[in-house]
């Protein structure tokens, strides 16, 4: 039998610590989804009115170019949050998600979580220290990547 | 502070022992592995996994480079590294037969002994893989001794991938986990895209009861040990392995001073809770 979506909710480390209420009114807005290999989650620029929380399978974040493709930016995994421009205007997603094998998750109404958190302070506080933690890793690791660490790497103290 | 202690003596440790090479395998376009074997009968002593020798190439340098092989394998020597500089481009064009000269092994050593019982994750950063290649011949040898291994690898690009076939074997096996991702890839590329430091959230071990081994690129060192300690790794059970400039490996030269020890003889493997205070500095 399927646990209930608020206790799937409640268990889930990054809405960990949320009160009851919050959680319960957050199941009202969630629905679980599922997509196969090479579906979209969604795409770039198309309205950013969801996000979901990965419960199984990768799926890949990418930008598409004429001339080059679709170039992966990241991939994200079991646990992880997927979406986060229903948070800032235009409310416009600015990648690609493409489903790398099969995906199952807890999609969010984020329209309706916007309107929740204006109405309740406190909600969008709790939701918004969750969705910083995520900029902050997400920015690092970017930073990071650009940095090609594994690049040639220049001398330090001597040459080998 | 630091991990199992170095030998207590080598014979005349500044004086290299002829090697001659046994084969040069590429590895990816700029890393190569080299396979020695003594050339006058005797050779160095055995080595610990995290050891490193200095290679010299007669008429052109000598290089500090970790030995790559397995410690269980007597007489010959492995070693891999990326043709960078001056020593090691030459290097890369020898041939069998080709003499070079051997000093070592020096350094201390990945606490193996230490970690029986416990999980193990290893976390490599590019070619950082080749030090921590000793830990896996010896673990997986001795696999009963370990709870979990975990091997957690980032590199540049799928073409940088190193021990490509040995990773699909590891991974391959039901001995051990094995995650791999790239900072950047084409769409030929099905695996994980994105930086190391990302796989140690969801990578299966126990933080209370594991033994941490990290070899790569320093600031991907510096990030991959806070990221194993905001997880719940104890400091102490984080093992790194620093990299300095070292010319005499036996801790007289001073060139790879580092703080208040040498690399090359209280080194190269130092515990993250020693390093935590002194590794952000720009200074040392």
């Amino acid at each position: 039998m399927q646990q209930p979506l608020d206790q799937i909710l409640s268990e889930h480390s990054f809405l960990k610590g949320l009160r009851s209420e919050d959680l319960e009114m957050m199941a009202g807005c969630a629905t679980m989804v599922r997509f196969d290999k090479g579906d979209f989650l969604f795409r770039e620029n198309s309205p950013a009115d969801r996000f979901y929380i990965l419960r199984h399978g990768n799926v890949a974040l990418e930008l598409h170019s004429p001339q080059g493709g679709a170039f992966c930016v990241m991939t994200l995994g079991e646990g992880e949050v997927v979406g986060w421009s229903w948070l800032t205007p235009p409310y416009r997603f600015q990648f690609d998600a493409r489903a790398l094998d099969l995906v199952r998750a807890i999609s969010l109404d984020g329209s309706c979580l916007r309107q929740k958190c204006e109405e309740d302070p406190h909600l969008g506080y709790e939701l918004m220290k969750r969705f910083a933690t995520v900029f902050a890793e997400r920015l690092h690791a970017t930073r990071m990547q650009l940095l090609d660490i594994y690049g040639e790497e220049k001398s330090r103290k001597g040459r080998k | 502070m630091s991990t199992a202690k170095a030998p207590a003596s080598i014979a005349d440790p500044m004086l290299p022992f002829l090697y001659r090479v046994k084969g040069v395998k590429r590895e990816t376009r700029d890393t190569f592995t080299l396979n020695l074997e003594p050339g006058n009968g005797g050779g160095l002593g055995a080595f610990r996994p995290g050891q490193f020798n200095m290679v010299y190439v007669y008429g052109v340098g000598e290089v500090p480079i970790s030995i790559s092989g397995d410690a269980s394998r007597t007489g010959v020597m492995t070693h891999t590294t990326r043709a960078v500089g001056t020593v090691t481009r030459v290097m890369e064009k020898l041939r069998a037969g080709s003499a070079v000269g051997l000093r070592g092994p020096f350094g201390t050593s990945w606490p193996v002994d230490r970690a029986k019982g416990q999980d193990v994750v290893l976390v490599a950063g590019g070619i950082g893989l080749a030090p921590l290649r000793p830990v896996l011949y010896h673990i997986l040898a001795n696999r009963e001794q370990y709870g979990r291994i975990v091997l957690l690898y980032g590199t540049r690009s799928p073409s940088d991938i190193l021990f490509k076939t040995e990773l699909q074997k590891w991974g391959g096996s039901f001995s051990m986990d094995v995650f791999v991702t790239v900072d950047r890839a084409d769409r030929q590329w099905h695996g994980n895209i994105g930086v190391v430091t990302h796989l140690i959230k969801r990578a299966p071990f126990d933080p209370l009861n594991v033994v941490a081994m990290v070899c790569g690129p320093e600031v991907m060192m510096r990030f991959t040990a806070q990221e194993l300690v905001r997880r719940g790794v104890n400091p102490a059970d984080v093992h790194v392995s620093m990299e300095r400039n070292m010319k005499c490996a036996i801790g007289l030269c001073g060139h790879c001073q580092f703080g208040p020890r040498f690399v090359c003889k209280d080194g190269p493997v130092f515990t993250y809770d020693y390093l935590d205070p002194i590794i952000s500095k720009r200074e040392l």
